[in-house]
């Protein structure tokens, strides 16, 4: 059997001291997990190693930590794979997830924050009106849009990487954002608006996601929570015109329209126009425009002195030559009763051959 | 090697100098690029939040239009925001015949459409993949007329050059996320390794939270000067944004003083192929150039 070297960030809060590095020698075969090589390092070795987990089989969601530096689930980690990321010669580097306070080795507290999180999304059903005699029975494929939400196993995987929870600790975050369209989409729920509103309105909801696929990029179960909360974005701007303190809805619709306008952007326009509804002079007579208007001055005037913009540019922009091809494919997508997408979670790709079935929107616009 | 060219929005707009030094490094690399002129906007993913098939049908348009050029190996762009926004649609319609005609049929008024290849066949790079896989260090290498030697350089990807790793054909090409410093060491130079690298500039919040945008900016230009870096060099301009246009107000959200240019990777790439700063629009960055510009002086002179 190979031998591997694991490095495992080491804390005990116990101590008084700071964190520090332990390292097992193990011997695993290359294709079982990198948890198996950590309880095998405990087993022997060292029964102080702290780690959380359960089933094993990449179920429960319990052991996620960071392995060379990538949040992942340890028991869905192949320990050959993860020592051929790490490079030869070099140990496996296994530490907690971020985003998270430590309790001791590779435990993270995910009761002060993933769970704490979720649990602001409101993660019940919220029906309207009477319940129903008996089940509440819904068509099979109203329910299609959400599957790929409700396969969360709450791992935190998520949560320990993203880049906006990083930068502000306040952000709702991506497993509890998932988790509010997993409701906002289901047909039996009667608050989709109030849902919607609420996570808009936050300064920490879901226009405070910056696009970042961290989130995608770790997901064991192919969740994909940005694209959920883009979903979110898309229901409270496009469906319920929701215009919210954030400029979430002014940013969409104005980038929107500048490239049906122009066809390609014109950034000069772009902040003017988010900070109010999406339009360049209606929109600013808003209070909440005025200010960030002012904020976002300073950066105008840089970017005139430095002389990569110029006045003229700053107010002018060309069209693209036949640009009214561009119009025609906006008003022909945007005047359709539904909209079509296309879910990869769904729809399986098959590289090879030219087959699939294909998701409508299930919403009307 | 002629390849249909897409510059983006940004390169032509708020960074006109990333588009400016493209061009003057396309001809000493033996590349000939013919500009998509007519060619839209990728969405930059807010138009697929806005409507997928509405950002499917632009992106198809642009393939269509980059297909359409005779003798093109393939299409580069010089943005990786375009290159995330390009390949989660590319991806999608690849994936499904059904979907690609529904896409395509939206083109049909101006007679075109996207065709699934495998990439033997055709591909949309980013120039810092195609300096790569397609020109090679090798050959990147024996171009060089000044070694940037000396010159400490701490590489900033954007995300939507690193990731979702599947979309972004990581599985026949796992090593894209390390370019940036294979890049760094053949034209001379000495990568950093810092916590920011493959990390997010904050850019798309910008206009929805200051806060959130500008800490992140700022922490990943305080951690490249911790670890002792001349100047960040990226291929992504909306990063560049968010770095250099808005390098005076990031330094507020972090309480510290901030000063470290930020380079577009062909501007980096021009240095070392001889081309003159002023010409690589290096005058046109709002954190001033000069820095590096001398210590590549004294390092010429020593």
């Amino acid at each position: 059997m190979p031998d591997y070297k694991l490095k495992i960030r080491r804390f005990d809060p116990e101590s008084g001291e700071s964190s520090y590095w332990s390292e097992y020698d193990v011997e695993v075969e290359s294709e079982r997990s990198v948890l198996k090589g950590i309880l095998t390092a405990r087993d022997d070795q060292d029964g102080s190693i702290g780690i959380r987990c359960s089933c094993q089989a990449a179920i429960c969601g319990s052991c996620a930590v960071r392995i060379n530096g990538k949040t992942a689930l340890a028991c869905n980690t192949a320990i050959g794979e993860a020592q051929a990321k790490a490079g030869p010669g070099n140990p496996i580097v296994v530490e907690p997830m971020n985003n998270m306070p430590v309790i001791k080795d590779l435990i993270v507290d995910m009761d002060a924050v993933h769970w704490k999180k979720v649990q602001r999304v409101v993660p019940w059903l919220l029906p309207e009106g009477p319940p129903p005699e008996r089940e509440h029975i819904v068509p099979a494929e109203s329910m299609i849009d959400i599957t790929q939400s409700m396969a969360c196993i709450q791992c935190g995987a998520c949560v320990g990487a993203c880049l906006a929870l990083e930068a502000d600790p306040e952000f709702v975050g991506p497993a509890a954002l998932a988790k509010a369209y997993r409701f906002v989409g289901d047909p039996r729920d009667g608050q989709e608006k109030e849902r919607l509103t609420d996570l808009a309105e936050d300064p920490h909801g879901m226009y405070d996601c910056t696009h970042c696929f961290a989130c995608v990029e770790v997901c064991p179960k192919d969740v994909a929570p940005m694209n959920q909360i883009m979903r979110l974005r898309r229901r409270a701007t496009n469906d319920f015109e929701i215009k919210d303190r954030n400029n979430g809805y002014g940013h969409e619709k104005a980038f929107v329209n500048l490239i049906e306008k122009y066809g390609t952007l014109h950034e000069a326009q772009l902040l003017p126009r988010s900070f109010g509804d999406g339009s360049l002079i209606k929109g600013q007579t808003e209070p909440g425009a005025v200010k960030e208007l002012i904020e976002s001055l300073p950066t105008a005037i840089r970017g005139l002195k430095s002389g990569k913009v110029s006045p003229v540019k700053a107010l002018w922009h060309h069209k693209l030559p036949g640009q009214e091809n561009v119009k025609r494919i906006f008003e022909e997508i945007e005047s359709k009763d539904e909209r079509l997408e296309l879910n990869l979670y769904i729809v399986e790709e098959e590289p090879g051959e030219e087959q699939g079935a294909m998701a409508e929107g299930s919403q009307e616009s | 090697m002629k390849l249909a060219y897409w510059p983006g929005c940004v390169s032509r707009g708020f960074t006109p100098e990333l588009h400016g030094s493209m061009n003057l490094v396309a001809p000493k690399l033996d590349l000939e690029l013919v500009e998509l002129d007519r060619a839209n906007c990728c969405g930059a993913g807010v138009i697929a939040e806005h409507n997928q098939e509405l950002a499917d049908t632009l992106n198809a348009r642009t393939f269509a239009m980059a297909q359409k050029v005779e003798g093109a190996v393939g299409m580069m762009n010089i943005c990786s925001t375009c290159q995330g926004a390009q390949s989660e649609a590319q991806q999608r319609l690849d994936a499904d015949g059904e979907y690609r005609d529904a896409v395509n049929s939206n083109l049909a008024v101006e007679s075109l459409a996207y065709q699934k290849h495998a990439e033997s066949e055709w591909w949309n790079k980013n120039f810092l993949w195609l300096l790569v896989e397609e020109i090679g260090l090798d050959k990147l290498r024996s171009k060089v007329v000044r070694p940037l030697e000396g010159l400490r350089i701490a590489p900033f990807y954007g995300c939507y050059i690193v990731r979702p790793t599947k979309t972004l054909g990581y599985a026949a090409h796992p090593e894209r996320d390390q370019y940036l410093e294979y890049v760094i060491e053949a034209l001379g130079a000495e990568p950093v390794e810092y916590a920011g690298s493959h990390k997010c500039c904050g850019f798309p919040v910008i206009t929805m939270n200051r806060t959130t945008s500008l800490r992140q900016a700022g922490r990943h230009l305080a951690d490249a000067i911790d670890a002792e870096a001349d100047c960040l060099v990226t291929p992504c301009p909306l990063c560049h944004l968010n770095l250099d246009l808005q390098q005076p107000a990031a330094a507020q959200f972090v309480e510290r003083d901030l000063d470290i240019p930020v380079l577009h990777l062909p501007q980096m790439v021009g240095l070392a192929l001889g081309i003159e700063p002023k010409a690589l629009g290096m005058n046109k960055h709002v954190v001033k150039t000069k820095s590096v510009q001398r210590k590549l002086a004294e390092l010429a002179a020593a």
